[in-house]
């Protein structure tokens, strides 16, 4: 023990942390285990990974670099931030690349060790960044990660590369000791996930202690910063994952209307995830099938949907593609199932690891025939629980395909979620059919919904299948006005969904000169970026809009009352095509950024200033 | 009608399984044969209740088929039956999945899904109707029309090689691999039988005859005057000899099949090839399947091979037992508020 060292302690509300190194440097691993300490500790957060479609792209390139951002405070956040305050920079390629983003004055930390003669002309350094002036006004510390790790365990029974490896605990806990963060639950995550390889254990609690010591020792570092918890609404609460999210209310959905859980599906990101959490959770009753394609992911989901299963196949945009023939077998045959569809940049295989909005017409329109399916989609990655459950609900309550829409953003990004009790679920009414006296496959209910006979019940053995059915006997019918007569019932289904999906709410004044509209994950953006509009003394409304087809009832009744709607999405203007044919409202102004990325929040504020003739401040 | 009410085995007839439908296949078409040995065998499978049967099917003539039975029945997309079957099989495991298929359904555009569905030996049954034609789209050639054939398509003849079904059933490893022929009324009502009573993929591949655009393309195979020189009946345990006097014989040399003359007075009986069916190797089920449409060989039919392997829909539902014996009957309350969870005390 040496000397006090004299540290200041300095309050803020939120702040914004950027970890960035090689796609081999775990910084995925770091940042979700810096989110889930966060959590814990009653921070509001919000996360964005950022990581190229590569595997392991070359060491030390560009291209290579991979990122997770994380955005917490001691207030209500929507978004993963804008700008990092803080970056760690485990190579001169990170620096580089996230340089730019990063407020001015931001903190940097950046692991010398790599800042080597190779690693700088790789990253297309000339020039040392630290020795020339690059990093000027910014509040850089310089620490040698690598070597400290390698120091910190000598002792430890792995090689050199080996050791190497948990350089980046090493750095996680020198954030910890920045933040004032415990380090105990990644202790405890490091003994449950290494519990066979004691010696890893070991390596990455003496690096996560040694960086954290580092902190506490070294005169460089002379302020540590405090976060208190956010003032959330009381309850149990857990940091989520928009895909653990979805799984979990698909499982959920399950447990309410009493049906087992099938899922069909195919490897493709940003969905793959799904499907590996369903496939742990074969107690639940839930079955989950690897197809040998996505074709076969739909088309086994539509079979166990026949038989009698809650069904359900998860893919990304060139997967709902290739599903779209069998998204209308499912129109047809009127059957239950829910296709999620976690966008993706496109189009082709596009920006595979970036997000994106531009399914929604594929989504709403993308079938041959007139082909109506239920779309809904997801807000937050929270909100994914409740969007699987509301999809799962519309598709068996109506006997029909529904579209879950959610993205890479909501996918990969995470925010505490505060627990919901099983008893405050909806219901899922379902009910198969047994009435063999007076069963006829396409009769239909007060909703235009047909009965649910699955195969095994005696007696009421009956077809089903792609050609037009008869209304009522479904027998093959190619009757001209039968087909037309089924086009308008089958359309008519979608929008009887209106019935029991709730009203759009309006957040803000229920009229006025501007309402910002959104759907899917730009929920957050423009939530941060209306409320600064407003701070600002600018007049701002918000609504968003969760269910897509069919729209909420009093949609165009809200649309009507606000002079100008700005739209932002994700696409080149796929909602307000929609809108405009819909409702005929004029004053819809387009809002789109195709980046492979979400809005900032500040990209909202200042095109609501814009909107309001620039820098004045409104009434 | 059976009356479900009653205790016991339901005796039912062929009748109990035609459906109200009309049946539209062309007058003279070979789908009818195989409906008819279909409804006829379906009465002596073992224990089978009709509401626990499912037909699927894709798009083609064949593909009608489940209209005709009275099960549950699902006609699908083009290509799709196999995995829209496993669906159902794999999530119910209790019912009794068929696929109804054509060449161009199965082979061609459902190519993927049938040799997955092979390799998982998931407990289906796929007939496949072989016409080697394109009926339904009225005259195409298919991927097990023969090389330099003339259609709609091809009209300066197919520079396509033809799939061997069988052939590629068993490199998917299926574990029942038969054939037959539409008017070979008894044999097939026989390879039915044994497919509907295989645990695990049953293919079984059924020549049937198209008279409107491929007509006589098993005229070898059915005519009376050359069936018995053409056509090798496939018995499990026995040599394999054909012909008219049942006097010539399949004896292997080294690796090579050859024809032998029983009254050469240079072989007997005893060095003609039996038939193992049950052979894990599938170097002699090769063997027999390239004795297809070779003009100096009779073609095979029967059971080519059949393996007893535990099937994917078993497999997975033993894991749900398993899984769930292990760590309880999910609980929904409990998985929701596991793990990092921490709380937040109103205020």
């Amino acid at each position: 023990m040496g000397n006090e060292k004299q540290t200041e302690e300095k309050q803020i509300r939120e702040v914004t942390v950027r970890f960035a190194g090689d796609s081999g440097d775990g910084m995925q691993l770091t940042g979700t285990q810096f989110s889930n300490t966060t959590a814990s500790l009653g921070n509001d957060l919000s996360t964005l990974p950022d990581y190229p479609a590569e595997i392991r792209a070359p060491a030390g390139t560009l291209y290579g670099v991979s990122g997770f951002q994380l955005h917490f405070s001691s207030s209500d956040i929507y978004t993963p931030g804008d700008k990092p305050d803080v970056l760690v920079a485990m190579n001169p390629a990170a620096l580089k690349k996230n340089l730019p983003d990063l407020k001015p004055g931001a903190m940097i930390i950046v692991n010398t060790d790599s800042f080597d003669k190779k690693n700088l002309a790789l990253a297309g350094f000339e020039t040392n960044p630290l020795e020339d002036g690059t990093l000027d006004g910014f509040e850089v510390y310089e620490v040698p990660i690598t070597t400290l790790t390698f120091n910190a365990l000598e002792d430890v029974d792995l090689s050199t590369k080996e050791k190497a490896r948990s350089k980046n605990f090493f750095a996680l806990g020198l954030m910890y000791w920045l933040f004032e963060r415990p380090l105990d639950t990644t202790i405890n995550w490091l003994k449950e996930k290494f519990k066979n390889k004691p010696v890893l254990i070991e390596a990455n609690e003496k690096a996560l202690r040694a960086g954290y010591n580092f902190g506490d020792i070294t005169e460089r570092f002379t302020t540590r910063y405090k976060i208190e918890p956010a003032k959330l609404p009381g309850g149990t609460y857990r940091n989520i994952s928009g895909n653990e999210a979805t799984a979990w209310g698909f499982i959920a959905a399950s447990v309410k209307s009493g049906l087992p859980l099938f899922l069909g599906s195919y490897p493709i990101t940003p969905a793959s995830e799904i499907l590996q959490y369903l496939s742990k959770y074969k107690n639940f009753n839930v079955r989950t099938f690897q197809a040998e394609d996505e074709i076969a992911g739909i088309t086994s989901a539509i079979g166990a949907s026949f038989a009698g299963n809650l069904a359900i196949t998860t893919t990304s945009g060139p997967g709902l593609a290739l599903k779209t023939e069998a998204i209308g077998l499912a129109v047809m045959t009127e059957l239950p199932l829910v296709i999620v569809d976690v966008q993706r940049g496109g189009p082709s295989t596009g920006l595979p690891t970036k997000t994106e909005q531009a399914d929604l017409l594929q989504a709403i329109y993308g079938r041959n025939g007139e082909a109506p399916v239920g779309v809904v989609a997801a807000a937050t990655p929270s909100d994914c629980f409740h969007m699987a459950i509301e999809a799962s609900r519309l598709a068996l309550e109506f006997m029909s395909p529904v579209i879950l829409l959610t993205d890479g953003y909501l996918a990969n990004g995470s925010e505490p979620w505060k627990i919901p009790h099983v008893d405050e679920l909806p219901e899922i009414k379902v009910e198969f059919y047994k009435d063999a006296e007076n069963f006829k496959p396409y009769a239909r209910n007060e909703n235009l919904v047909r009965p649910w006979v699955v195969p095994g019940t005696p007696n009421m053995e009956h077809r089903i299948g792609g050609l037009e059915k008869a209304n009522i006997t479904g027998n093959v019918s190619y009757d001209p006005e039968n087909h037309h007569e089924m086009v308008k019932i089958r359309a008519q289904k979608i929008q009887n969904m209106q019935k029991v999906i709730p009203d759009l709410e309006v957040d803000g004044d229920q009229e006025g000169d501007l309402l910002v509209l959104g759907w899917g994950s730009t929920y957050g953006a423009i939530k941060e970026g209306v409320e600064r509009a407003r701070k600002r003394g600018y007049k701002v409304s918000q609504a968003h809009l969760k269910y897509l087809n069919p729209f909420p009832k009093n949609t165009g009744g809200v649309l009507a009352k606000f002079e100008r709607i700005l739209l932002p999405e994700v696409n080149m203007g796929q909602l307000a095509k929609i809108l405009r044919s819909e409702f005929l409202h004029h004053g819809i102004i387009q809002f789109n950024l195709v980046r492979g990325l979400p809005f900032r929040s500040t990209e909202i504020e200042e095109k609501i200033i814009e909107l309001f003739g620039g820098g004045n401040n409104g009434q | 009608m059976a009356n479900n009410i009653e205790v016991g085995e339901i005796k039912y007839t062929p009748k109990d399984f035609a459906s109200d439908q009309d049946v539209r296949w062309c007058p003279g078409c070979g789908d009818y044969a195989i409906l008819a040995q279909v409804q006829r065998t379906f009465p002596k499978i073992p224990g089978i209740k009709r509401e626990n049967i499912v037909w699927v099917s894709g798009i083609g003539c064949s593909s009608r088929f489940p209209y005709y039975m009275n099960t549950y029945g699902f006609h699908s997309i083009h290509g799709r039956a196999p995995a829209i079957a496993t669906g159902i099989k794999i999530s119910r495991p209790e019912l009794q999945v068929w696929v109804a298929t054509g060449d161009g359904d199965l082979l061609s555009i459902g190519g993927n899904h049938f040799i997955h569905a092979c390799r998982r030996n998931v407990d289906i049954k796929i007939m496949l109707f072989n016409n080697r034609i394109y009926a339904l789209t009225k005259g195409q050639y298919s991927p097990t029309s023969e090389r330099g054939k003339i259609t709609k398509t091809t009209p300066y003849g197919s520079i396509d090689y033809p799939f061997n079904a069988i052939s590629l059933a068993l490199g998917a490893n299926a574990t029942f691999v038969a054939r037959s022929i539409d008017r070979d009324a008894k044999h097939l009502q026989s390879m039915i039988l044994r497919a509907a009573q295989h645990k695990g993929t049953a293919f079984l591949e059924i020549y049937q005859n198209c008279n409107i655009f491929n007509d006589g393309a098993f005229r070898l195979l059915t005519d009376k005057e050359t069936k018995e020189d053409h056509v090798l009946y496939l018995e499990h345990g026995k040599p394999m000899i054909f012909g008219k006097n049942k006097d010539k014989g399949i004896v292997l040399k080294g690796l090579e099949p050859v024809v032998v003359d029983l009254n050469d007075g240079k072989h007997t009986i005893d060095d003609v090839l039996v038939h193992d069916e049950n052979d894990a190797s599938l170097i002699r089920a090769f063997i027999l399947s390239h004795l297809t449409d070779h003009p100096d060989f009779p073609t095979p039919v029967g059971v080519f091979r059949q393996l007893f392997q535990p099937t994917y829909d078993e497999s997975l539902n033993q894991q749900i037992k398993d899984v769930t014996e292990k760590l309880g009957k999910g609980d929904l309350e409990k998985l929701l508020f596991s793990g990092n969870t921490w709380t937040v005390s109103d205020n």
